[in-house]
Parts: structure tokens; C-alpha cells; sequence
């Protein structure tokens, strides 16, 4: 067996190694300078900060997280810039969750990152009259449609227990037609595919979405129909709103590791097909 | 009766909630709300079933020292400490929040566990991709194309390799893929779902569809 025979039969751990380092190693470097300019900011990444930008002071604005601890380096980043840019606009928040670890990640997302921002404290921001976290419900797309009559029905308490109608901020808040964008993390079912069917399409709320790079492709088709207002895709599309928000944090800072790793698969697979086309035709 | 009752159901439920899409008002999206308010409490009882379920079959698994009984006694031990952390050592607070020992086993040990389960896919898809995207054929060598362009074309990575290239820049035609033969693709899909699932749901609100009650 000669060498392109024996990289032909490659040892999957040593790809595994290389690709460990691919992703390890830059996260110890700053990226080079220029990279952070060349991320690139997409239409529907755009569209999404620019209608936020347009909201009035005070707007409701609700965040949907639907999703759990796997997929947190894509779409953790995703919630912290987005909750960033719309304290920063005065808009008032409404988290919930569709999936049992999805309000956790609003916690983690607020005590960690977002009221431990120097910008935001100055803000001065009050649980219950500038944002709420009304916890998980149990039941999917379901869950939305009950909102769609009476959002207090459907999250009769919030997180820490306390009465949804008693939180300042739910006083004015009956259904969908008090908000103005509802705003979709998802790792899958139920995400952004049943809040645009159930929310956006029967109650004509605005939808938009942050989905996993392999979810985007999903719901990519509701962007050209204009059924999503905007659409982040993956660590690039969380690193896109990162910088179109001007606020640079984990998704740009992984995404030099990201461009790596994926430098490396793409030489394996290259590496792979010399392999295949020069032992092509041999006998073993 | 068995089975009548629960059809019965399906077909008036069914027609209901098709009619209040189109006609919402009262009664009906009364009856739509009250229905709604019933799936909530269901699945909330569906996922106290699924976990006692899930306990079951483990300590069956230990009992029966079946094949990776030794998991099962991690589920087990998990199960019961984290219940134990949260009905009974928070302290007076909601088990949810900071400080807690459910908080601090969710975060310190859940949370990474899970995030690094996950994160391996990144390498079987690495080694998967070296064996599978070989230019074999027309398609394979689609196929390999197209992930070659997005993986460059999605990263910045793409714009230092390409920024010569004009409107060929990677990152262009990793849009196009995406915009195009991808969005074609998936709305293909999408409504070859979605007449599928009409198909289904007129079959079983005219009570033609009968497996889900059981038999054929």
C-alpha cells in the first residue's frame, strides 16, 4: 500500500486531531487584522436590525428561545446581541420559551452578559417593566395559538412564579396585536417554521428568525416571501448582527475558529479526491 | 366505543379548528381557546409521563442488567438528584434561580455536557465529509462543489480568497447556492410536506383515517 493509498484509508482520529486544533488554536489568537471587516453582513440580517431600529421607545418586542445548551455557541450570541440592540432602543422585552431549557437561556443570556453591560446598566433596567421572562409552556405550536387570543392564558405565571397579569409590563399586553416583532431562536421543532405558520401567517404579527447554520436552509424559502422580517443564520449570521450592531462579542470572536476549522475540512476533502483519482484504477 | 369515542373527537375537533382558521369568532375561537387551554394541560402531563416512562425503562435495564445497564444508573442517579436539588435544597426560592443547587449542577455540569455533545458532530462530520465528498460522478461532484463553496463562502475566509474575483467572489456564489437551487429545493419539499400532511389531516377529520386509535 502506497501513501495515497494509505491517506485514501486515512484513520478518522487523525482527522479528528486536526480539526481539534483547527478549532482550538485560534481561540488562544486575535483574529489578524481585516478579518473582523470581512464578515459579512448580510440582506436579511440587515433587514432585521433595521426594522428593530425602527421601533419607537417602548415598542414590545418578544423573544421566543427555543432552544437548549448544544447549541448554545450559535444562538446564545444571536439572544445577547438582540437583546442588547433593543435595550439600547428603550423597546420593552417579552422572553419565553417553547422548549423546557429555553427561558434558562434568557437567564443566562440577561444575568451574565446583558446587565452586566456598562451601557445597559446605565440604562437602569427593571425586571417586570422593561423586561419580563414568562418561562416555558408545554403544548408547541399550540402554545402560540392560545397567545394569539390571550397571551396571559397561555403563561398564567412567569419565571420566578409571579402572576403574569401582576408584571407592569404584561398590563397592556393582551395578545400579538401589542407586539411589534416576535423574534425566534431555534434549534428546531417547534421554531421559527411553526411561530411564521401560527404567529406571522394567522395573527399577522412580524416574525423573524436566529436558527442553527443547518436549520437556516429550513426556513431560508419564508425570507423571499416576505412571511420573515429578517434571518440570522448560524455563527456567521451572529456574528453579522454582532457587528452591524457595533457590539463585537463571542460570535465575532469564534468565528476566526469557525473559518479555520472549515479551511481544514475543505483541504481533507481536497486532499481526499487527489487520493481517490490517483489510486483510481489500481489494484490494491 | 373505544375507538368511536376517540375519532369522534378527532372529526369534531378537527373540523372546529379548520373552521375557526378562516371564521374567528365566537363560539368557535372560543372553543379553539378552550381546546388550546386542554393541549397545555395534556402536554404538560405528557412530559411527566415521558420522564416517569424514561425512569421505568432504566431501572428495568438495571434490573434486568440488559445491554449498557450501566447508563441506565446514570440516568437513575441524575433523575434523582436533580429532583432531590430541586424539591427540597433551594432554600425557599424557586429552584430556578441563581445560587440554588439546581441552578449550579444545570449549569456547571448539564450545560457543558450536553453543549459537548453536540459539539462532537462537528468532527464525525469532518471525517465523514473526507470519506463522502469524493468527485465519483455529475452529482458527487455537485455536491462537493457546493459544500466547498459554502463552507469558504460562509467565513471571512472566503473574501481573503476571493476578493479578487469580482461578482465570482466565493461569497457571491455561496448566496446564489443558497438563494437559488437551495430555496428551489426546499420549497419543493415544503409543499410536497404540506399537501401530504392536507391529505392526511381530511382523512382523518372525515374519520377515513383510523390507525391512530390503534388497528388498521
Amino acid at each position: 500500500m502506497d501513501f495515497w493509498q494509505k491517506l485514501l484509508a486515512l484513520d478518522r482520529r487523525i482527522i479528528f486531531v486536526f480539526v481539534a486544533l483547527a478549532l482550538v488554536i485560534p481561540l488562544f489568537f486575535t483574529a489578524p487584522p481585516g478579518f473582523l471587516k470581512k464578515i459579512d453582513i448580510s440582506s436579511p440580517v440587515k433587514s432585521l436590525y433595521d426594522y428593530v431600529e425602527k421601533l419607537p421607545p417602548g415598542s414590545k418586542v418578544m423573544i421566543a428561545f427555543d432552544y437548549d445548551p448544544p447549541t448554545t455557541p450559535e444562538l446564545q450570541p444571536m439572544a445577547i446581541s438582540f437583546l442588547k440592540h433593543c435595550f439600547l432602543k428603550d423597546l420593552d422585552v417579552i422572553m419565553i420559551g417553547l422548549w423546557p431549557q429555553g427561558p434558562v437561556q434568557a437567564q443566562f443570556a440577561m444575568e451574565m452578559d446583558i446587565l452586566t453591560d456598562e451601557k445597559i446598566k446605565a440604562k437602569n433596567l427593571q425586571y417586570g417593566v422593561d423586561y419580563v421572562n414568562l418561562g416555558f409552556q408545554a403544548g408547541n405550536e399550540f402554545v402560540i395559538l392560545r397567545m394569539g387570543s390571550d397571551i396571559a392564558a397561555a403563561f398564567p405565571v412567569d419565571y420566578f412564579g409571579t402572576r403574569t397579569r401582576e408584571l407592569p409590563l404584561m398590563k397592556d399586553v393582551k395578545n400579538f396585536d401589542n407586539i411589534r416583532l416576535v423574534y425566534n431562536i431555534s434549534a428546531g421543532y417547534p421554531g421559527t417554521y411553526e411561530w411564521v405558520i401560527f404567529a406571522g401567517d394567522r395573527f399577522g404579527v412580524k416574525i423573524a428568525g436566529g436558527n442553527t447554520a443547518v436549520q437556516y436552509p429550513h426556513v431560508s424559502p419564508y425570507l423571499q416571501t416576505g412571511q420573515l422580517v429578517g434571518l440570522l443564520g448560524g455563527m456567521q449570521g451572529a456574528a453579522a448582527y454582532e457587528k452591524v450592531s457595533g457590539y463585537f462579542g463571542k460570535a465575532t470572536k469564534y468565528m476566526f475558529s469557525q473559518a479555520v476549522s472549515h479551511a481544514m475540512v475543505v483541504f481533507f476533502i481536497i486532499l481526499g479526491n487527489l487520493a481517490y483519482f490517483i489510486t483510481r484504477g489500481r489494484k490494491t | 366505543m373505544r375507538r368511536e369515542i376517540p375519532i369522534l373527537i378527532a372529526i369534531v375537533v378537527g373540523f372546529v379548528y379548520v373552521i375557526a382558521f378562516f371564521v374567528p369568532h365566537p363560539p368557535l375561537n372560543k372553543f379553539q381557546d378552550w381546546g388550546n387551554d386542554w393541549i397545555q394541560i395534556i402536554a404538560g402531563f405528557a412530559i411527566v409521563l415521558g420522564v416517569l416512562n424514561l425512569l421505568k425503562v432504566s431501572l428495568e435495564k438495571v434490573y434486568k442488567k440488559s445491554q449498557g445497564w450501566g447508563y441506565a444508573v446514570i440516568i437513575i442517579i441524575g433523575f434523582l438528584i436533580m429532583t432531590a436539588a430541586g424539591l427540597f435544597f433551594s432554600g425557599g426560592k424557586n429552584y430556578q434561580n441563581p445560587g440554588t443547587p439546581f441552578y449550579d449542577i444545570f449549569f456547571n455540569i448539564y450545560f457543558p455536557l450536553n453543549a459537548t455533545m453536540f459539539a462532537i458532530l462537528a468532527f464525525f462530520v469532518a471525517s465523514a465529509s473526507y470519506r463522502a465528498f469524493r468527485a465519483r460522478n455529475k452529482e458527487a461532484t455537485l455536491l462537493l462543489l457546493a459544500a466547498i463553496f459554502l463552507m469558504l463562502g460562509r467565513t471571512p475566509l472566503g473574501d481573503y480568497m476571493s476578493s479578487w474575483a469580482g461578482d465570482w467572489q466565493l461569497k457571491n456564489i455561496s448566496d446564489w447556492i443558497m438563494d437559488f437551487p437551495q430555496t428551489a429545493g426546499q420549497r419543493a419539499i415544503m409543499i410536497g410536506i404540506a399537501l401530504g400532511i392536507i391529505s392526511t389531516s381530511l382523512r382523518v377529520i372525515t374519520g377515513l383515517e383510523r390507525t391512530f386509535v390503534g388497528g388498521e
